[in-house]
């Protein structure tokens, strides 16, 4: 049995970000995936700054600075295109939102400017007439993130001591892992990266699914040019524990658009709910009428491991120091994952991490029970 | 019944779906590829979308659509920046 510094289960968009963030601390690191097809693979990939509290702001900040030093160094497949956030006001309050958003997010340095209802239709000549403006982000970007994390396992494999084991961890015991062919895996630190199937491993994790839909139309370029979301995406996305839809549009560089989002708790069935995937797309033509006209390819469901208070677990497993934890990312974690992995290779080797990890440390939860 | 695919003329029997018109003719292909490479129907049955085509300027599956008489069919969606709606 081949030990290793590390071992990560799980090579979603987090789990390989560690790993490449580990192999860069100059760690051996061994990464098994059971390929059981995660969030990273159904989500949409739009990077963006959350501002919903100051932890999700440096998370999401640091992140995209990351996103942004890594971007000229990947490959066409990873799809990276700094197309930039417009934040849609519908109404007078939603500009107020708009621009109170603006605010918080120069006051951290971040690039970002108003659109009024003249500049908005310019910039984005398919949206429904009428709309009050915009807050333009200009370094919220897009990426394609299963191609990212894969290119992410590249340049660990490339640039360090990396191993990759496609296979599925059925028990962590102390720095054992035991695998489904009974074979086992020993390492100086276990990191649990498996998205929403964390809690096998680890009962007593508090995370929930939140499951969204997608549709993906074929090739209309130049229909739309920003990532496209709702204000009122703020309040219906966060804040309800009821299905809520809300319109968000992104531009892929082929010309297709990418129609988002709902969310639902309480459910883990996979298959399209075709009345919250109307709601959806009704939302989506208040916004974007020309879409009617378009056809949709595809459709499909993924599920987002939600957290009690919305942030992340990123940190050492309170009852087991060589146990830590980079899970709950709920929709925004292919956006975060860089910070993630950094926040958590620093804890692991000892050095000082670039941002507080408080607000994320998994001990913040009472009743983590030992896996 | 008469058709036209890509401005030239065609007869096929009543009932012949578009997908197994285009067969009729060399090269038989559908959309194209981002990449530029030329595809044709695949499944037959509406999941693969590898039959798009454009009738009367909207994009329908080869395979899910009848012909009609006088029913005007091009293969060139994806071969031009908004080809899809054109
Ligand atoms: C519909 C939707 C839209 C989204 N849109 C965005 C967006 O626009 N921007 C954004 O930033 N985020 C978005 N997200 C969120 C983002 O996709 C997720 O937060 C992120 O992908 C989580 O990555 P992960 O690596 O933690 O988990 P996953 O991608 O789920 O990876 C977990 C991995 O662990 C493996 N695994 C699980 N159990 C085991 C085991 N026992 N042994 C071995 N391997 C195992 C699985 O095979 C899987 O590969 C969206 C999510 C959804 C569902
Ligand atoms: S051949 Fe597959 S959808 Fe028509």
């Amino acid at each position: 049995m081949q030990h290793t510094d590390v071992l990560v289960i799980g090579a979603g968009i987090v789990g390989a970000a560690c790993a490449h963030a580990l192999t860069q601390a100059g760690l051996s690191v061994r990464v098994i995936d059971a390929r059981l097809g995660g969030a990273t693979a159904a989500g949409m990939g739009h990077l963006v700054v959350m501002d919903d509290n100051p932890a999700e702001l440096a998370l999401s900040q640091t992140s995209l600075d990351l996103w942004h030093a890594w971007a000229p160094h990947m490959d066409a497949g990873c799809a990276f295109t700094a197309c930039g956030t417009l934040w849609l006001a519908a109404n007078d309050a939603e500009l107020q939102a708009a621009h109170n958003k603006r605010s918080t997010l120069q006051a951290h340095g971040i690039a970002c400017e108003m659109l009024d209802a003249t500049a908005l239709a310019r910039a984005e000549p398919a949206l429904r007439p009428g709309l009050a403006g915009a807050l333009k982000v200009q370094g919220d970007s897009v990426v394609y993130a299963p191609r990212a994390a894969q290119w992410l396992l590249d340049q660990a494999a490339a640039q360090g001591h990396l191993i990759f084991e496609q296979a599925e961890a059925t028990h962590i015991d102390g720095h054992t892992v035991t695998l489904r062919d009974g074979s086992q895996r020993s390492a100086g630190a276990i990191v649990l990266a498996s998205g929403i199937q964390a809690p096998q491993l680890c009962p007593g994790l508090p995370l929930r699914p939140k499951k969204g839909h997608l549709v993906i139309t074929d090739r209309y370029p130049g229909t739309v040019r920003h990532q496209l979301v709702e204000l009122g995406y703020i309040t219906s996305a966060h804040h309800s524990d009821g299905t809520s839809v809300a319109f968000n549009v992104q531009p892929r560089p082929t010309g297709q658009l990418l129609i988002g989002s709902s969310r639902e708790f309480d459910t883990t069935d996979p298959a399209v709910n075709n009345a919250v995937m109307a709601r959806m797309l009704q939302r989506a033509l208040d916004y974007l009428p020309g879409l009617a006209d378009l056809n949709a390819i595809r459709t499909w469901t993924g599920f987002r491991a939600a957290t009690p208070d919305s942030l992340p677990l990123i940190g050492a497993h309170p009852e087991h120091p060589h146990l830590w934890l980079a899970v709950g990312h709920e929709g925004l974690g292919a956006t975060t994952a860089p910070a993630t992995a950094q926040l958590l290779a620093a804890q692991i080797t000892g050095g000082t991490p670039a941002i507080d990890p408080t607000p994320y440390a998994p001990a913040r939860f009472a009743g983590l029970n030992t896996p | 019944m008469h058709i036209v695919v890509n401005g030239a003329p065609l007869q096929v029997p009543a009932g012949t779906s578009v997908a197994a018109a285009l067969a009729q003719q060399t090269p038989g292909t559908t959309r194209t590829s981002v990449t530029g490479e030329a595809r044709a129907p695949l499944c037959g049955m509406g999941v693969c979308h590898e039959c798009r085509v454009r009738i009367h300027g909207r994009t329908r599956l080869a395979c899910q659509t009848v012909c009609t008489e006088g029913m005007s069919i091009h293969t060139d969606v994806g071969t031009a920046p908004g080809s899809a709606t054109s």
